[in-house]
């Protein structure tokens, strides 16, 4: 059994006193993060890599640390979907719609309760899919060249844009913005300095780094500012907590529907969670006998897509590994950890590091089950988070982005670019444009430029070789499929999800 | 709908620029087919087209905060411009403290509390990090040090 020796050696990488006590750590840094309103999985991730490379961990150390806080703020931020109404990120904006009329109804620990078995069932059962799927889905990674990595890119950012905006023009553009970005540096191909303006600290390009930290933290800080605290903490109370097996237990189907969509949907290159969370709910309520109790508390409302959203996490880790394309903002983050850990996504990953790709399953599976323990018994502790004012809470993430930074490159420059990011993610938000095709363009963009070029050498700069074969365009077509068809299929897809949540307030 | 436009609008000069400068990067002895210059050429296209959509057919306007809240936005915008070039000489805590407690007032209008929170971000993130986890955060401003 391949597989099973396979699971040994990830498991003897990860489970050593150490790692253990790393996996713990980054558990409970996770959910506290997670749980913090407005923060999620990207913020928190991208906040804490700057300042775990400066702790000088080796890669299988790191990627336990980063993995664990990854799924920790998975758990944790149905806390605040749930007490607060107020999403970490997009994907647990579905959460939100049963889980805070849940809590108004005076039933709180009961979906905290499901949220946190949902979100178990969810991501463990993705981690086994992942296992199994992703070294399949490797073996067929091996296939592609330079074309069809080339029209994979473009097919991620055609999906990301299609079916995470709503206007594809803005997500076209957030793209294009992030490679526009990357190109800046010294050209791989020729060493030729290009948008560098005589500027010695742009010679090594712009640190993803510095982006994402910009982008998913520090502008927080003016989000915060504008909103004038409206967001801010109040009293939550929390009775004691009991946990109601028999509910959970009737919840059980939908939570193994929402793992199966969450699942399908994060695998698609660029879709990922918000797709997963979006579809397991919308899904349930269709097949419920009680629709009219959807959004209006309804567990199944709360489970499946959680469930979802938790599975399509897992689900987005396989094209990330075995093909090196993120499918959400979170994903992208992680991917920028592994560039930073000097690891290259990819087939290769499988047959070269085995010991990195089984390594990261199994502390998938220890970090799952921490997490089960700490967030269903131990819910409460988390819950006082919810409780710190925001007047501290936010200057404070905002100075340890500058930690992160300072210390990774030690150049003020870095840090003022830092702050450039933070007020274009505000500027952005504040016209609806999507950022994470932004971070996506910005990690991926030199590859497919070297892709592009590869391509163009083998073919002697005949450009009818990127449709040369099957693969490739099948590709385009997914990815000109993406690009268009959200635009005909938002009548039907967006408006309930808004209208819904709406009526929350 | 009007800040759409602009935006669009901004982003096409910008495009165009960055397209008029793609066009002064210098071919080197190793060439491909491509050359260091198509790629960014496609790149500031695309921004053209979005652009131009977005001119085209712009969204509804997003709520713009008024103008005293722009004034706070570009306070804070300040400080933390100011403390990317000032955490070097006044070392981390007096920059932490500062920076900190500023963004502290503008969210709470709290003095006190602000005041507390700075010194507490400042002197608990710097144990935090210099002796729990051991960066090499320099705490003190560089003329007590040398």
């Amino acid at each position: 059994m391949d597989l099973l020796a396979n699971l040994a050696l990830g498991f003897g990488q990860a489970l050593t006193p150490y790692t253990l006590l790393l996996a713990l750590i980054g558990c409970v840094v996770g959910t506290l993060v997670g749980a913090l309103p407005g923060l999620g999985p990207s913020n928190g991730v991208a906040l804490l890599i700057p300042i775990t490379f400066s702790l000088g961990f080796d890669a299988m150390e790191a990627l336990v640390l980063l993995t664990s806080v990854y799924y920790g703020c998975m758990y944790g931020g149905r806390i605040s979907s749930i007490l607060l109404n107020i999403p970490g990120d997009e994907p647990a904006m579905m959460t939100c719609l049963d889980g805070y009329p849940m809590a108004k109804q005076g039933k709180a620990s009961d979906a905290l309760a499901i949220s946190g078995v949902a979100s178990f069932v969810g991501s463990f059962l993705a981690t086994v899919g992942l296992m199994l799927v992703a070294p399949l889905l490797a073996r067929v990674a091996f296939k592609f060249g330079p074309a069809e990595y080339f029209a994979l890119y473009l097919l991620a950012f055609c999906t990301l844009g299609g079916l995470g905006s709503n206007n594809q023009a803005k997500s076209a553009m957030a793209a294009a913005i992030g490679l526009a970005i990357a190109m800046v540096g010294l050209d791989k191909g020729t060493n030729m300095p290009r948008f560098t303006f005589g500027n010695l600290h742009l010679y090594d390009g712009i640190d993803f780094l510095v982006a994402i930290v910009g982008l998913f933290a520090v502008v927080e800080i003016f989000l915060f500012i504008e909103s004038h605290g409206r967001n801010s903490a109040i009293g939550v109370k929390l009775e004691k907590i009991t946990v109601d097996f028999k509910l959970i237990w009737s919840t059980r189907m939908s939570m193994l529907r929402g793992t199966f969509l969450g699942f399908i949907a994060g695998i698609l290159p660029g879709a990922g969670a918000s797709l997963g969370s979006f579809l397991a709910y919308m899904f349930e309520k269709s097949v419920a006998k009680d629709k009219a109790t959807f959004g209006k508390g309804n567990p199944k409302g709360v489970a499946a897509p959680e469930a979802g959203n938790n599975a399509a996490a897992g689900g987005a880790l396989i094209p990330m590994l075995t093909l090196g394309v993120p499918g959400s903002g979170t994903t992208a983050v992680m991917l920028a950890l592994l560039l930073t850990l000097n690891i290259t996504p990819g087939p290769l990953l499988f047959t070269e590091r085995p010991e990195i790709v089984w390594g990261l399953i199994a502390s998938l599976f220890i970090a799952n089950i921490m997490l089960l323990v700490m967030n269903v018994p131990m819910v409460k502790v988390f819950v006082h988070v919810l409780s710190v004012p925001g007047f501290i809470l936010l200057p404070g993430v905002t100075m340890v982005a500058f930690v992160g930074i300072y210390s990774l490159s030690g150049s003020s420059f870095d840090m003022l670019l830092m702050v450039g990011f933070g007020a274009m993610g505000y500027v952005f938000r504040k016209l609806d444009i999507p950022t994470v095709p932004v971070i996506l363009g910005i990690l991926l963009g030199n590859s497919m430029e070297d892709n592009l070029r590869r391509a163009m050498t083998l073919s002697d700069g005949d450009w009818t070789y990127l449709f040369s074969s099957p693969i490739a365009i099948g590709l385009w077509i997914f990815a000109i499929a993406g690009f268009v068809a959200p635009i005909f299929l938002r009548t039907f897809l967006k408006p309930p999800a808004h209208a819904e949540a709406a009526d929350q307030d | 709908m009007a800040a759409d436009r602009y935006f669009g609008l901004f982003m096409l000069v910008t495009a165009l620029g960055y397209i008029l400068n793609a066009t002064t990067i210098q071919d080197s002895f190793i060439t491909d087919p491509v050359g260091p210059r198509v790629f960014p050429y496609i790149i500031g296209g695309a921004i053209v087209l979005s652009a131009i959509a977005m001119i085209v057919k712009p969204d509804p306007d997003a709520e713009w905060p008024g103008l005293s809240i722009l004034v706070q936005l570009a306070i804070a915008l300040a400080v933390l411009l100011g403390y990317a070039f000032l955490i070097k000489p006044l070392g981390f805590i007096a920059t932490t403290v500062l920076a900190s407690g500023i963004l502290a007032y503008q969210i709470s209008h709290r003095p006190f509390a602000s005041a507390l929170t700075g010194v507490g971000l400042g002197v608990g993130l710097f144990v935090l990090f210099r002796f729990v986890l051991g960066l090499s955060l320099q705490g003190l401003p560089q003329m007590f040090i040398s």
